[in-house]
Order: structure tokens, then sequence, then C-alpha cells
């Protein structure tokens, strides 16, 4: 129990980073210092001020109403007591991937359910984030691979200049999300999910209001997300001084664009706006690129995605001011060292795109009336998703999933949270492991990771008196991949020698967002090395790359006698 | 492969654990054993010298050559033991290669992105700093011609004759002080490329910064097209449309074309191409049975005739009786009948094209005229022909049959009033007027005239003449 503990909140400081779209570059990966935290709440203050007009003027409805509707649940609802009956078994406060779900999930287990959303369906991920995303990158992509005079030599193709229209590759992302979004609505009306419209926030124990609407539901899953998270100092105008939010609907492509954070976020966008003909400028606040990645990786990764292309980048700087572009001057950034604290230099930009990660979106939640203090904006919970309040004890009912409680923020991994969540409202205790969730960056090419990176797995193994080997593969030998003609990659395994426990697994190289399953799916069930090893993989394809990876490895442990040994005739 | 590492035991041991290492898997051992290359110390110098040369490493029992994917130290950097040095890639992976030795990266001498094989220098490492300059020597005679991106101290022989111009530096942008350089990322990286100092440039892009196409104009290279893509179609234009450096309908340059300019030889073609657009041409093809021709060319050959020698005699003698074939328009209101028949032959010679000219054709006998047109050809190959030798035709003959061509068109020179253009002579079937089938050789001819002198009943009775006395080429003998 306490190891689980320790080992889930070990994942919160170090695998916060490997968001996709939730990814944060400055504070969770920076050691906690105080300044850190200081920025950080200001921060927070600052990207409520500049989230979208109606969300910021919802709010201010939802604020002026609170006092309002708190007297009236004092006097209807005997003083805070929980009510005997209920309206709903589940109400989920936030129509996310997360709240989706865990949606899904209640139904299967005949939980009457009902989600309340004040936006869009769909959340983040849908709406602004992974999917959107993943069309440009899809056109990028295309763009790339259409440019490389080299590879299209390679492969005897011809080509003559590829171009693109802005519009179209917008207009693609744009109706990627309203299909996923009327996807996601479809999928809960059908199963009978109550989709309640207006901004949710928690009146009491098991008490929720929307609009001016009261609900009582038996249990509660807070599902709220996150926004883009912009720093102090940094005044974004929509135009030229952007978020994800704006750069999605790619409304224009500028020829230079200078992007803050080299996550995942940054990462995908210098992706897409390099292949749209835009030249790049990296501001990292930490020594290095992509921070959260495994190091070696990381250094692959520069190697191919950051070198060759047409990007230059500032490390271990601050950008502590960037005014947007007016009255004929261009978008000015400062850059301070993160060291020193001094000013180092200033860049003169066509655009900046702020990619810092993400806050969490839990203000005006109603979370005083349960007594739980957010720690930076995010919901404090245990490793079962409960919500737990300012005196360290767990609120009865209320769970708390996704990027609001800041565990990983990941959009897969708020549902995998919802459905252990409603695992455990029905009678079956569940806890996630964490340390199985994958994470996937969506360059050209791609990197995946699941688990622990390989300076964690020294650290974990020193702690804990354990050997940790590595094993690698290339791609450049595996034919499938070098038929494509991409044969730059590289995966890696961290793992025990002494028992076969995969500790992590990272990806570098084509596809490697949809080949690290096989090695997440392992870590979630348990198998171990000297077992997968003997699974068959069609030939020729991606998947022999693990396949290698895996019987590259020196385990000392013999098989185990396999749950299924039966042989079966053919 | 092995012998550049015989002398160090560690890479012997290395070398051994390689050949250990089943072969199917990719990192045998990158992750437990770092890889390191060897440097032996020279053996022509003596040994006190330190100068080292760094080989390519052979990362793999089936690799015979590496690619440098990247050097990760530049030249002048000071290394140490165990450092990454260069990022080499086999035939199966890229890895990081250490050094033996503590040193300075004297020189590199086989650059990013080019291979080279096992055991070859890649680079030299020098002890000191004293003997930096001795290892570069050292490197520019290893790198030869082939690197071209390996240091030399000598400059780099310019591609193009003359660097270009350093552009006139435009006036400043804008006079509110000094202000610092602001380079884009690619136009850093090219300054970097092609050793163009950022400061000296004087950026032309938005707000004056340096542009990519500032550095290549710098550095007097033709702009590489291939920045970005092309945007198609903008809904909203941002800006208005760029003025075009010069009013040119041509598309751009294709990405990785060269230019190179025309002769002397080229630039007259060219010019006289283009004049040639003045004239109202027109065209008239004749097919010629060639059969009786063939059979007197067979005969003659051994006394030194060649094929253009006959067909420019026949030529000759039919513009005898067609003389306004043989006639010009100078001013486009006037014949200028010719006072002789001078035959010009198109040659290809040395990438161009020359017309040597067959003075007199119709007067000289069929001997004489080959002797003449041996000479002339041998002139023209040594550059030697006189100015009459080759703008005193009347009338042009062009001969692609021997290159199986059966027929085409020919652009009339000007000054002339037709050209004759002949196709290759090929077996033909041909029904007679008796409706009997026999197989004649017959050879297409296509003249080009210009028709405000030359008609077509002109050009046709011309045709008619010459293919009579093709078809009865006796008098060509006499």
């Amino acid at each position: 129990m306490h190891s689980t503990l320790s080992s889930l909140s070990f994942s919160q400081a170090t695998t916060v980073p490997r968001s996709n779209y939730a990814f944060d570059s400055h504070s969770p990966a920076l050691p906690l210092s105080k300044p850190i935290n200081l920025r950080f709440c200001g921060l927070r203050r600052e990207a409520f001020g500049f989230s979208s007009l109606a969300q910021s003027s919802s709010n201010r409805v939802r604020l002026s109403t609170r006092g309002h509707s708190k007297k009236i649940s004092a006097s209807s609802a005997d003083n805070g007591t929980p009510p005997k009956s209920f309206d709903y078994d589940l109400i989920i406060i936030g129509a996310g991937v997360g709240g989706h779900g865990a949606a899904l999930h209640a139904v299967e287990k005949g939980l009457k359910t009902a989600i309340i959303e004040g936006d869009v369906v769909g959340g983040t991920c849908v709406n602004r984030g992974c999917v959107p995303s993943k069309a440009l990158l899809a056109v990028s992509g295309r763009m790339r691979e259409l440019q490389s005079e080299h590879h299209m030599k390679a492969l005897g193709l011809q080509v003559s200049a590829a171009g693109y229209d802005r519009q179209g590759v917008a207009d693609h992302a744009n109706n990627l999300a309203s299909k996923i979004r009327s996807n996601l609505t479809n999928s809960m009306k059908a199963l009978g999910v109550d989709i309640l419209t207006g901004f949710g926030a928690i009146l009491g124990p098991q008490k929720v209001k929307y609009g001016n609407n009261i609900v009582t539901a038996k249990d509660i899953i807070i599902a709220t997300g996150s926004v883009p998270f912009v720093p102090k100092g940094i005044e974004v105008d929509g135009k030229t001084v952007i978020t994800s939010d704006h750069a999605l609907k790619l409304e224009f492509v500028p020829d230079w664009i200078a992007i803050v954070g080299s996550g995942y976020i940054g990462l995908e966008f210098s992706d897409v706006y390099t292949a749209l003909g835009s030249e790049v400028t990296f501001i990292e606040a930490l020594d290095q690129l992509m921070p959260g990645f495994d190091p070696e990786i990381g250094k692959m990764a520069q190697r191919v995605l950051i070198n060759p292309r047409n990007i230059d980048y500032h490390t271990g700087v601050f950008a502590t001011k960037i005014t947007p572009a007016r009255d004929g001057k261009p978008v000015t950034i400062e850059l301070t060292d993160a060291k020193t604290k001094e000013h180092k230099d200033t860049l003169e930009v066509d655009a900046a795109l702020i990619a810092t990660g993400r806050a969490p979106f839990t203000n005006g939640l109603g979370l005083e009336n349960i007594n739980v203090v957010t720690q930076r904006g995010f919901v404090p919970v245990d490793e079962r998703m409960r919500v737990i309040d300012a005196n360290g004890n767990l609120v009865p009912h209320l769970y708390c999933i996704g990027d609001a409680n800041g565990k990983m923020m990941l959009a897969h991994a708020a549902s995998a949270q919802g459905i252990s969540v409603v695992e455990q409202v029905t009678g079956r205790d569940h806890v996630l492991n964490h340390l199985s969730v994958p994470a996937a960056c969506f360059t050209h090419p791609e990197i995946s990771m699941v688990g622990l990176t390989e300076p964690q797995a020294r650290e974990k193994a020193e702690k804990e008196g354990f050997e940790v080997s590595i094993a690698k593969t290339s791609f450049k030998a595996n034919t499938k991949a070098l038929a494509e003609n991409e044969g730059e990659g590289l995966a890696k395994l961290i793992y025990r020698p002494d028992n076969g426990e995969i500790l992590g697994v990272h990806i570098f190289g084509l596809h490697a967002a949809d080949l690290i399953h096989e090695a997440s799916n392992a870590i979630a069930l348990g198998t171990r090395i000297q077992d997968i090893k003997f699974a068959v993989h069609a030939h020729p394809t991606l998947s022999e790359v693990l396949d290698e990876l895996f019987k590259s490895a020196k385990v000392k442990a013999p098989a185990s006698s396999s749950p299924v040994s039966e042989p079966v005739a053919v | 492969m092995a012998s550049p590492f015989l002398s160090n035991t560690t890479t012997i041991s290395f070398a051994s654990s390689l050949s250990s290492t089943p072969l199917p898997r990719l990192f045998p051992s990158v992750s437990s054993a770092p890889i390191r290359f060897s440097s032996t110390p020279r053996r022509i110098l003596t040994v006190r010298s330190k100068i080292r040369e760094i080989f390519m490493p052979a990362l793999s029992s089936t690799m015979t050559e590496g690619k440098i994917v990247s050097w990760i130290k530049s030249e002048g950097d000071v290394l140490s033991k165990g450092e990454s040095v260069v990022v080499v890639e086999s035939d199966k992976a890229d890895m990081d290669v250490e050094t033996f030795y503590d040193g300075i990266l004297a020189a590199i001498v086989v650059g990013e992105g080019e291979s080279a094989p096992v055991g070859a220098a890649i680079g030299i490492l020098a002890e000191t700093e004293e003997e930096i300059a001795e290892a570069k020597a050292k490197a520019a005679s290893k790198s030869g011609a082939s690197t071209p991106s390996a240091p030399s101290p000598a400059p780099a022989p310019a591609a193009t004759s003359a660097p270009a111009p350093p552009k006139p530096a435009p006036a400043p942008p804008a006079a509110e002080g000094p202000r610092k350089t602001v380079a884009t990322p690619l136009a850093k990286k090219l300054a970097k490329q092609h050793k163009v100092k950022i400061e000296s440039v004087v950026g032309t892009g938005p707000y004056g910064r340096i542009t990519p196409a500032d550095i290549e104009a710098a550095a007097g290279i033709s702009p590489s097209k291939n920045v970005g893509p092309a945007v198609v179609a903008q809904a909203t234009p941002a800006a208005p449309p760029k003025p075009a450096a010069a009013p040119s309908n041509l598309p751009p340059p294709v990405p990785g074309s060269t230019v190179v300019p025309f002769t002397t030889m080229q630039s007259a073609v060219s010019k006289n191409m283009v004049e040639s657009l003045s004239v109202p041409t027109f065209r008239v093809g004749y097919p010629v049975t060639t059969d009786a021709l063939d059979a007197l060319y067979e005969k003659v050959k051994p006394k030194g005739v060649t094929m253009t020698a006959l067909l420019a005699k026949a030529a000759a003698m039919a513009l005898v009786q067609h003389p306004v074939v043989n006639a010009s328009c100078k001013d486009g209101k006037s014949f200028t009948y010719n006072s002789s028949i001078n035959i010009a032959v198109a040659v290809a010679i040395n990438g161009g094209l020359i017309t040597p000219v067959l003075q007199d054709a119709d007067k000289l006998d069929l001997y004489l005229l080959s002797q003449k047109w041996k000479e002339l050809v041998e002139k023209a190959r040594s550059k030697q022909l006189q100015p009459h030798e080759y703008n005193s035709g009347t009338f042009t003959l062009s001969n692609l049959g021997m290159f199986g061509v059966d027929r085409f068109d020919a652009i009339l020179p000007p000054g002339q009033g037709a050209i004759m253009a002949v196709g290759a002579s090929k077996p033909t079937v041909v029904a007679d007027a008796d409706g009997f089938f026999s197989v004649k050789n017959k050879m297409l001819v296509n003249v080009t005239a210009d028709h405000r002198i030359v008609y077509g009943a002109d050009l046709a009775a011309f045709l008619q003449t010459f293919s009579k006395i093709v078809e009865n080429p006796e008098s060509l003998t006499l």
C-alpha cells in the first residue's frame, strides 16, 4: 500500500511532463522551488484572464449566483446533510475524454449517469488539443515527405513543388474536431447518458449545481480538465502571440515563430510549422531541449527533429516578457537567464506560441463548499482518485480525474482514471498503474514511451537495490521501415535482468505511437520479457522492432510455465 | 580493416568483442561498452609530434564503410579521453564514437553527411595547440579533392569564374541608432555553413532582419528555393504581392538546377534563332527514292565521297534550275538573287552548331566538293574557319538521317531563302501506277522557305527537280 502511494507520488513528480496537450515544461519538471510555485500561481490567474471571453463571462455569472444558490441549498437540504435518494448514480462534471470514458463505463456497469458540460462536448483533446493537432500533423507529415527530394528520389518518385492551401489545412483540422465531437456526443446519447448543459459546481456532499438547476448523485467525478498555461509577463493577443488553442485554428503561418517550451506541444507544432515553411526558434527554460524524454531518445530526436530543420533554440532561459506585434513592430521576446535571472537577449519574431504546459481548470468549482483546497490549482486526490480535503481526509463520494488532478496530464490517462473510479463505485477495488500509461508525441517520426526513463529507472534501482539493463534495436534493421525508406529510429528497453520486469520502453521512429502498446500492455498485465519474447509478430512489420527488442534482452529468469500452454490444434 | 587497429591493444579487444557478438543482434555492445575509435601515431613522421588520425571505426562485423552523421565536437575543441566526438552511421545504427586520447580536434577530414571506408582517417587529433597547423596540413593532404567540405588551407576553388560582386549596401532600414543584428534560424545555419560573417550582412527582411536569401547573396550562391513549400492559395492575402526583382514571367528555376552561360558560338546561335522569328516561313515535304543514289554512293565512297557532298551537289544542281530558292529577301521589298550557289551544311560541333559553306557547289565536281568538305570540317573542329567559310551560304542543308531521324523541320537561318532538312532513307513499300508493289528506299526531304520570296509552287518544283536528280544521280558525277 505504502509503496504504491510513494510510487504514485513519484510518478506525479516525474511523469507529468509526458502529457500530450497537458504538458508543463516549466513547473513540474523543475525542482519545485519557492519562486516557481509563486510564479505558477500568478500564472494561473493570468491563464484565466486570457481564457476565451465566453468562458470568463460565464465564470462571472457563475460566481455571482453562487451565494444565492448556497442559501437555497442550506434551506432545502438540511444544512448539508446528504440527500437520501439521488437523481443519478453518477454525475461527471466535464465532458472531455476523461468524463466520456467514465460515462461509457458507468453505463456499462448499469449506473444512471449524467455528464455536465459548460462548453462543448469533447473538451480540450477533441476541440483544442490532440485531435485537431493530429489533422495538422497528418498534413505536415505528407508535406515533409513530398518536399524531401532525397526521400522521393530514393523511392523512384518524382513530384513537382508541393504546396498547400492554408485554409484547406485549417478546415481539415476543424472538420475532424467536429466529427469526433459529434461521435462523442452521439455515443453518450445513444447509451442514455444525460448531457446537462451549464457550468457545474459542487454545492455540498453529493450535490451539484449546473446553470440554475441542482441535481444529486450518489457519486460525483470532477473532470474539468485544463487550459493553456501562460506564464506572467506574456501578453497573449490570439494573433501574433498565441497558445495551442489559437495555433490549432491555423489562422496564419508566420515566416518565423518562436515556440516557448520544447515539450510535446512545442515539438508537435514545430513539426507542423517547419513543414509549412516557417522557421522556428525554441525557448526552453531547462538546459536542454525536450526535457522529460529519455535522454538518449531526446538526443536522437534533436538530431532528427531539430538540427536538420530550420530551427534554432535558446535553452536555460525564460521568456519573461512577450509583447505582441503592434504599431509596426514585430513580436518582441525578452529572454532572461534561468539561473542568473539576468536579461540575456531580446528576440524579434513574427509570432510566438506559448507551449509552456497546461494549468488545471478548477476555479469556481465550489470546492470550498466541501473544504477542499487546490494545490497550484490541482485537486488533491489519493491513488484511487478520491478527493482529499484541507484536513487530509477523504471526501466521501467525490473523485477527480484527468488534468484537474495533475497526476498525468494525458487524455487517455484521464479516461483510464475515470474507468478506475467507476470500478470502485460499483464495488470492485481498482488502482490504475500510471507507469503502464503510454505517451506519444506525434512528430515525424513519432516518439513514444511508457514507464520509466533510464535515469529514473537507475535511481529507483539504486534505492531498491536491483540491477538495470538496457537493450536497444534500430529501425535500420527493420524490413518494413526500410521499405518505407524510414530507417531512422531507435527502440530502447529498460528492464530488470534478474526477473525480466519491463521498467520502461522508449521508441523514436516511424509509427512509434502505435508500436508502444505492446510494451504498455505488457507492463499493465505484468508480462515479463522472458514470456513476451515468445509471442509471434507478422513479418514484415514495424512491430518486429519490439520483437527484436524483447529478444535482445538478456534475462536470467526462465520463462514461466505459460498460463496458455495448452496446445491448440489447427 | 583490422590493420589500423593492430597497434592498439584496446581496440583489439574491441574488435574481438565484435566478432564474438552474434550477427543478428543490432546493438551488440553499445549499451555495455562504448565504442571508441582508435588512433595510431603517425607512421611517416616521428612519434613525438603526437598527431593522431581518427579512423572510421568498424561498428559491426558487416560494416565496410560508415557515414558521418554529425560531429559532436568542432575543430579546435579540446577533447578528453572517453568523450563522444562523432556520430557514425553504420549499415545498422548510429553510434557515438568516443576518443581514446586527450587532445585537440585539429581538423575534420570527412565532413557531416559524407562516407568513408572503415579504417580511413576521418579527423586529425593534435596533442597540443602548436601541432594544429601541422595537423591541418595533413588533413588537407588527406582530404584531397573528393571531400569538398574538408577544410584546406587554400580557398575552395570557386565553381563560378567570379564570385558575385558584393551587393551594394542598401540604405539602413531605419536611422534609429544602433540596432542589434536579427537573423532567422535558417539564415544563421546558412551563415555557419557558408562561413559568412553574419554581422557583415545587411538584412533585407521584415524589420531589417537577415533572411536566408541575404546570406546566400552574401555567400555569392544562387538562392535555393527549397526553403519552404509554396503557399498555393492564401484566403486573405496578408501583404501586397512582393514586387518582383526583375520583371520576368519565367518560372523560378527548379531547385538544384545549374546555370551555364552560353559560349560565343551558342550565343550566336541563340541570336540567329530569335531573329528567324521575324521571317514568315512555310514548309514543304517530299519523298525521294534513293535506291540509285545509294548505289552510286557505294561506288564513289572508296574515292572519299561522302553522302553530305552528294546531297549538297544534288541540291546545288536543283538550285541552278530554280534560282528563286537560292535567292534571299534582305529588306522585305525585293528579291536578292545570288550569283553563286553556296551550300551551307549544318554541323554539330563541341556543343555548338556551325554551318561550313561549300562555295559554288554547282560548279565543283563531286570529288573536289568532298575534299573541300573534309577540309572545312577539319577547320571547324579546330575552330579555324574564316568568316566567309561559314557565313556565305545561300542555301542550307541539314541532315539528321544518320541518326535514323525520318523527318524533321529546320529553322530558316537569317539571310537565306530556304533550308533543306534531310531525313533517313528507309525501305518503304510503294505501289506504282499499275498497282505493282515494290520496296524502295525512300527519304523524306522537308524544305523551310521564306514565303515572301519563295512560294509553294516554287518549292514544289524545286523539290521535284531535286528528286529527279537524286533518282537519276549519274549527272552528279559529271
